[in-house]
C-alpha cells in the first residue's frame, strides 16, 4: 500500500485567525462570533501574529523551508463556510519541504505545512421524510475562523502501522512546539488519509481519500480496510475509482460519499483583503530560538540516563515523554532519585493525575521519591502521597504526617523484628544460613503487625544487622 | 464574429455560482458575456512573460494583529438576522454530500 | 443649501443648532424624494438623536468636530448598525447590520448627522443607478436623465440640496462619474487611504469610499475626517489622516500638469472643449501643461472587466440564504442557495458573477484573470513613469453629460464604456478628483478629472480649487 497523510491541527491561540473572537472549545453555540468570522457583508480579515509564529515553529520542527507566502481564496459553497470561500494558502505556502523521522528509523517526507482558517460545525437532524418536515442541519460558527495548519506528507508511508507511528510522532511534535493540544477527541487534530495500492515496482495506483479520522486507532483500521478493499477490487478485475470515502467506526468500513460528476473547481486566486507575509530573518530566528527539544530529542535525553533499560522502562519512557513529564523526571534523576523509580512513578501516578499536574511542584516530586528511596516511605505510601498532592495540593512531609505515615522509629522496628525472630526460630535459622527468600517472610510479618506502615528496606537492614 | 463562449460553458459556470438561468437568459447571457470576452481576448493575446502580477499597489506587507480578545457579538443579535434559527444555531435544509 | 463648513461653524458658534439643520434636511428630503428616489431609508429618528447629542455637547462647551451638525447621506453599501442596508439588492432586503463601518464612527465623532441610506446600482455594479432593485434614481438637474452610478443616490442627495455632503464608493468611477453628471466635486482616494471595513465589498482590490460635496473645501474636510489607518482593514495605509484642508488654497504655481490624450479621446466635443479650457485655467494659474500619451490605458477597460467581476464573484458568494437576508427555500441546501440567489440578484449582478467565475475557472485563469493582473502592473508602471515628468494629470471624467434613463440599459457594453476615463485610476490604486467645469448641452454640467499618484490628495485639491475659482468666474 501507499499512504499519504494530511493532518489538520487547530492552533493553540487565544483568538481566531482573522478576528478577536475566542478560540475556545465547548462554548455555547454561536457565542464566539463577530462580523469577521461570520463573514458579514463589509467584514475584513486581519491576520493573528501568534498563528504565524506557531506555523513557523511547526515549520522549524519539521525541517521545512520557511518562505514569503500569500493567502489565497478557495471558493466553494458549503453552509459551514460563512463566506463560501476559505482563506488558505495555495502555491506559496509558509512552509515547504521537510521531513519527519520515526522511532523505527524510517523517514517520511513533508511536502508543505500551510495556514488556513477552520469552518463552522454542522449537526444533522435526521428526518422521517419530507411530509413530517425537519430534515435539517444546524450550524454553529464558533469554530469558524479558528486558525489551522495543514501538514501534507509525501506518499512515503507503506503500512498502517507506519501511518499510526507518523501521526503519533507528529502529534508529539505539535504539542512540543506549543502549536497544538493534540486532543484528537476534541477535533483539534484531524487526519485525512490518501490510500492506494500497487504491486511492488508498479507505478502509483489510483488513490482514495478517507476524510476526518479522529483517533489513531481509526486511522490504522481505516487504512487497513481500505487497502484490502482496493486489493480485492483489483484482483476481482475491477478498477479503483478515485473518490472520497468516509470511515464508519462502528461498522468498520469505508463507504463512498456521493460522487459528483466533475471535480470541484476551487478557482483559487490571491486573497485581495490580505497582504503578503514576509517573515524576515530576525522574526524567524526568534521563533527558532524559542523552540524547545522535540520528542525524539527528549526521549534520547532520558534514555541516556538509563543503564540497560528493561522493556517496561522503555515503555514508561515513551509515556513520560508523550505526557511531557520528562523535565520533572530528569530533575529527579539529577537530584539523586533512581531513574527507574522516577520513570515508574511518573508513568503511573503522575499520568493518572495528569489533569491536576499543576498541583505538584518538581520539588514535591523529588522530596517524595527521596523519602521513598531513603526508607521513610513505603512504595504504597509514596504513591498515596503523590496522588494526594495531585488531588489537593500540599507538601510531601505535611501530607505524610497528616496521613499518619509516621516513620516507624528504629527502636520499635527493632523490637518488632526481635519479637518475630523469637516467634519463628526455624525461619530465622534458615535465613541466617543464607536463605534470602525468608527476608520476604519476615517483611510480610512485619507488615501484618504494623498494618503496612513499615518500610521494606528498613526491615531488611534490621534483619541483616541481626544476622 | 462568433462568441468565444459556448452555451454549455455559461450553464456550467452558472451552476458553479449557484445561479439557475432560464433558456432565454442562457442565450442572452452567452451573447453578452461573449462580447465582453472578445475584448478580454486582447489581453489574453498579450505576451506578458516576466511581468509580476500586482498584489497591493503600494507594497504593504506583514500587516498583523496581536493575539488579544475583542468583544464578540451577542448571540441574540446574531440569530436575529437568521432566516431560520433553532436551538441557538442556524438551520438550513439538509446538506447533501460532505464538504470537499 | 449652505456649505458644510458654514453649517459646522454656525453650529459650533451657536448661531444655529444641529437639530434645526437636521429638520431642514428632512424637509428637503421629503420634498423631492418620491420624485427622485434618492433615499432608500430616511433615518429620521436616528438623525434627530444624533443632532440632539451634538447640540448637547455644544451646550456643555465640548469640542464637536469639523462636521458639527452637518447632515450627511450614506450610500446603501455602508453598514450602519441597526439601519436597513441593502446594497441596492433584494437579497439584503430588511437586513440591519449588527455593526457599523469604520467611517461611520469617524463622521459621528466629527459631529456629522447621518440622514439615511441612498440608492445605488445593485452591489455597486453599474454606471447609472438603473440596476438598483428599488428603482432608478433621477438626476435632480433633469429628472429624465440618470445621475450616474453606482453612487447615484449619494450624488443626487447633494445635487438636490438634501444634504451638503454624502459618502459614496468608487470601484471603476462610481463616485467621480456621478459627481460629473450632477455637477459636484467627487473624490476617489488613494487605495487604502480610507478604511473599507463595513463597506459591502464589490471588488476588494479596487473599492474605496469617498466624499461628494458642492465645493472643494467641503470635500477635503470630509475626506480628512474619514481617512487614516484602520487596524480592522489589512489593506489600509499605515499612516494617520493627512492634512488636506490646509492645502486647498496652495495654488498650482510651478506644477507640471500632464494632459493625457487617452483620458479624453473619444469624449463628446463639448467635454473635450472643457478639458482644454481647464488646461488653460491651470496654465494661467502658473502650471506648465505637458502633452502626454499613456497607451497602456487602452487595455484597462478589458483588464477591469476581468479583475472586478472575478473578485465580485467571490465576494458575493456569501449571499446564500443561510445566515441573513433573503431565503427562498429548497429541497436541500444547494437548491436553497440557488433559488435564493436567482431570486435575489438582478441581471447585471448575475452577468458579472458569471463573467468573474468564468475568468477564474480552471483552464481560463492564466489567460484571463492572471493576464489582467499583469496588465495592471504595466499600467501602474506607466503611471509611475508619467509622474516622473508631471505632478498631476488632467482629463475628462466621463465621455458625455448625463444620458437619458433607459438609453444604455439594453447594451451592457455601452454602459461599461462610460467608465473608460475613470477605471485607470482604480487599477493603479492612485487618487483622482472630479470637479465641475463648464456646462454642456441643455445646461447639463461637465466634470473634468485630476489624477495624481498615491497619497497626492493635497495637491489634487489645490488644483481642483484653482479650477473651481476659474469656473466660478467664467
Amino acid at each position: 500500500m501507499v499512504v499519504g497523510l494530511e493532518v489538520h491541527t487547530e492552533l493553540k491561540t487565544t483568538t481566531k485567525m482573522f478576528c478577536g473572537c475566542a478560540n475556545e472549545f465547548g462554548s455555547e453555540a454561536n457565542t464566539n462570533v463577530c462580523p469577521v468570522c461570520l463573514g458579514l457583508p463589509g467584514s475584513l480579515p486581519v491576520l493573528n501574529v501568534r498563528a504565524v509564529d506557531l506555523a513557523m515553529a511547526i515549520g522549524f520542527a519539521l525541517h521545512s523551508t520557511i518562505a514569503s507566502s500569500t493567502f489565497h481564496r478557495k471558493n466553494y459553497f458549503y453552509p459551514d463556510m460563512p463566506k463560501d470561500f476559505q482563506i488558505s494558502q495555495y502555491d506559496l505556502p509558509i512552509n515547504s519541504g521537510g521531513h519527519l523521522d520515526l522511532p523505527d528509523g524510517s523517514r517520511v517526507s513533508i511536502e508543505r505545512a500551510h495556514l488556513e482558517e477552520d469552518t463552522g460545525k454542522s449537526t444533522h437532524l435526521g428526518g422521517t421524510g419530507r411530509i413530517h418536515g425537519a430534515d435539517r442541519s444546524l450550524i454553529d460558527y464558533n469554530r469558524s475562523g479558528v486558525p489551522l495548519v495543514e501538514i501534507v506528507s509525501g506518499p512515503d508511508i507503506r503500512s498502517s502501522a507506519q501511518a499510526r507511528a507518523y501521526a503519533s510522532e507528529l502529534r508529539g511534535i505539535l504539542i512540543a512546539t506549543g502549536a497544538s493540544d493534540g486532543r484528537m477527541e476534541e477535533g483539534s487534530m484531524r487526519i485525512d488519509a490518501n490510500v492506494s495500492v500497487r504491486r511492488p515496482g508498479d507505478p502509483l495506483g489510483t488513490r482514495c481519500e478517507i476524510k476526518n479520522l479522529n483517533s489513531l486507532r481509526s486511522l490504522q483500521r481505516a487504512i487497513d480496510y481500505e487497502a484490502l478493499r482496493q486489493v480485492e477490487l483489483i484482483e476481482g478485475g475491477a478498477t479503483v475509482r478515485q473518490e472520497t470515502r468516509h470511515w464508519d467506526e462502528s461498522l468498520g468500513e469505508t463507504s463512498t460519499m456521493r460522487t459528483k460528476e466533475e471535480a470541484e473547481d476551487y478557482r483559487y486566486f490571491r486573497e485581495p483583503d490580505l497582504v503578503d507575509l514576509v517573515p524576515d530573518v530576525t522574526w524567524q530566528e526568534r521563533i527558532r530560538g524559542e523552540l524547545g527539544p522535540m520528542p525524539a530529542a527528549r526521549r534520547a535525553a532520558l534514555l541516556a540516563r538509563l543503564t540497560d533499560p528493561t522493556s517496561a522502562q522503555l515503555d514508561a519512557l515513551e509515556v513520560v515523554v508523550d505526557l511531557g513529564f520528562d523535565d520533572i523526571v530528569l530533575a529527579a534523576i539529577d537530584a539523586g532519585v533512581e531513574p527507574s523509580l522516577a520513570l515508574a512513578r511518573a508513568a503511573n501516578e503522575l499520568a493518572s493525575g495528569i489533569d491536576d499536574i499543576a498541583n505538584l511542584t518538581t520539588d514535591a516530586f523529588i522530596v517524595t521519591l527521596t523519602m521513598e528511596q531513603g526508607g521513610e516511605l513505603s512504595a504504597t505510601q509514596a504513591k498515596t502521597v503523590l496522588l494526594e498532592i495531585l488531588a489537593h495540593g500540599g507538601d510531601p512531609r505535611g501530607v505524610a504526617r497528616a496521613k499518619g505515615f509516621e516513620q516507624l522509629s528504629s527502636d520499635s522496628l527493632g523490637e518488632t523484628v526481635a519479637a518475630l525472630i523469637t516467634e519463628h526460630p526455624d525461619e530465622w535459622a534458615r535465613y541466617r544460613e543464607g536463605d534470602e527468600k525468608l527476608a520476604q517472610f519476615f517483611i510480610g510479618q512485619v507488615m501484618k503487625l504494623t498494618k503496612g506502615q513499615a518500610n521494606g528496606k528498613a526491615v531488611i537492614a534490621e534483619l541483616q544487622r541481626r544476622r | 464574429m462568433t462568441s468565444p463562449l459556448r452555451r454549455e460553458d455559461v450553464a456550467k459556470v452558472a451552476k458553479l455560482a449557484r445561479l439557475s438561468l432560464s433558456e432565454a437568459e442562457l442565450d442572452e447571457f452567452t451573447a453578452q458575456l461573449g462580447q465582453v470576452l472578445e475584448h478580454a481576448n486582447d489581453i489574453a493575446a498579450l505576451d506578458l512573460e516576466g511581468v509580476v502580477p500586482t498584489a497591493h499597489p503600494f507594497g504593504l506587507i506583514n500587516v498583523v494583529r496581536e493575539d488579544v480578545r475583542r468583544a464578540s457579538l451577542a448571540r441574540d443579535d446574531v440569530l436575529a438576522m437568521a432566516p431560520d434559527a433553532r436551538d441557538g444555531r442556524f438551520a438550513v435544509p439538509r446538506i447533501m454530500g460532505e464538504a470537499p | 443649501m449652505r456649505s458644510a463648513l458654514d453649517i459646522a461653524r454656525d453650529v459650533r458658534s451657536g448661531a444655529t443648532t444641529a437639530e434645526r439643520e437636521t429638520a431642514s434636511s428632512l424637509a428637503a428630503i421629503r420634498e423631492r424624494n418620491d420624485e427622485l428616489n434618492v433615499f432608500l431609508f430616511v433615518d429620521e429618528e436616528g438623525a434627530l438623536g444624533a443632532a440632539r447629542r451634538v447640540d448637547e455637547r455644544v451646550a456643555r462647551g465640548e469640542e464637536v468636530g469639523s462636521l458639527a451638525g452637518v447632515p450627511i447621506a450614506l450610500k446603501d453599501n455602508l453598514c450602519q448598525m441597526g439601519v436597513p442596508t441593502t446594497a441596492g439588492s433584494k437579497i439584503l432586503q430588511g437586513w440591519r447590520p449588527p455593526y457599523s463601518a469604520t467611517v461611520i464612527g469617524r463622521i459621528l465623532d466629527a459631529g456629522a448627522v447621518p440622514m439615511g441610506k441612498t440608492n445605488m446600482d445593485e452591489f455597486a455594479m453599474g454606471s447609472s443607478t438603473e440596476t438598483s432593485a428599488y428603482g432608478p434614481t433621477r438626476n435632480p438637474l433633469d429628472v429624465d436623465r440618470v445621475p450616474g452610478g453606482s453612487s447615484g443616490g449619494s450624488a443626487s442627495a447633494v445635487a438636490a440640496d438634501m444634504t451638503p455632503l454624502s459618502l459614496g464608493s468608487d470601484t471603476g468611477g462610481s463616485i467621480r462619474q456621478p459627481a460629473a453628471l450632477c455637477g459636484l466635486v467627487g473624490v476617489k482616494p488613494t487605495y487604502g487611504l480610507v478604511s473599507r471595513y463595513g463597506l459591502i465589498a464589490f471588488a476588494s482590490s479596487l473599492d474605496q469610499i469617498g466624499p461628494f460635496a458642492k465645493n472643494v473645501t467641503d470635500a477635503a474636510t470630509l475626506l480628512e475626517v474619514i481617512a487614516g489607518h484602520d487596524p480592522m482593514d489589512s489593506t489600509s495605509l499605515p499612516e494617520p489622516a493627512p492634512s488636506l484642508v490646509r492645502h486647498v488654497n496652495d495654488g498650482v504655481a510651478g506644477r507640471r500638469v500632464g494632459l493625457v490624450r487617452e483620458l479624453f479621446e473619444g469624449a463628446d466635443d463639448e467635454v473635450v472643449a472643457e478639458v482644454g479650457r481647464a488646461a488653460t485655467a491651470l496654465r494661467d494659474a502658473g502650471a506648465t501643461i505637458v502633452e502626454l500619451s499613456i497607451p497602456e490605458i487602452h487595455l484597462t477597460l478589458s483588464a477591469y472587466y476581468l479583475i472586478a467581476p472575478a473578485e465580485a464573484s467571490s465576494n458575493l458568494a456569501r449571499y446564500d440564504g443561510v445566515r441573513y437576508g433573503l431565503r427562498v427555500d429548497g429541497d436541500d441546501v444547494a437548491a436553497m442557495n440557488e433559488a435564493t440567489r436567482t431570486a435575489g440578484f438582478g441581471a447585471e449582478v448575475k452577468r458579472r458573477i458569471m463573467l468573474g467565475t468564468y475568468a477564474l475557472s480552471a483552464g481560463y485563469y492564466d489567460a484571463y484573470y492572471g493576464q489582467a493582473l499583469k496588465v495592471r502592473t504595466q499600467l501602474i508602471d506607466a503611471f509611475r513613469r508619467a509622474y516622473l515628468e508631471t505632478d498631476l494629470l488632467l482629463g475628462a471624467t466621463t465621455p458625455s453629460v448625463a444620458f437619458a434613463l433607459g438609453e444604455k440599459t439594453a447594451d451592457p457594453m455601452a454602459m461599461y464604456l462610460s467608465d473608460v476615463f475613470t477605471i485607470p485610476t482604480n487599477l493603479a490604486g492612485d487618487a483622482a478628483i472630479s470637479v465641475p467645469f463648464g456646462v454642456g448641452r441643455a445646461g447639463l454640467p461637465i466634470g473634468v478629472q485630476l489624477l495624481g499618484p498615491g497619497r497626492s490628495e493635497a495637491r489634487l485639491f489645490a488644483a481642483a480649487r484653482v479650477l473651481e475659482v476659474a469656473d466660478e468666474r467664467s
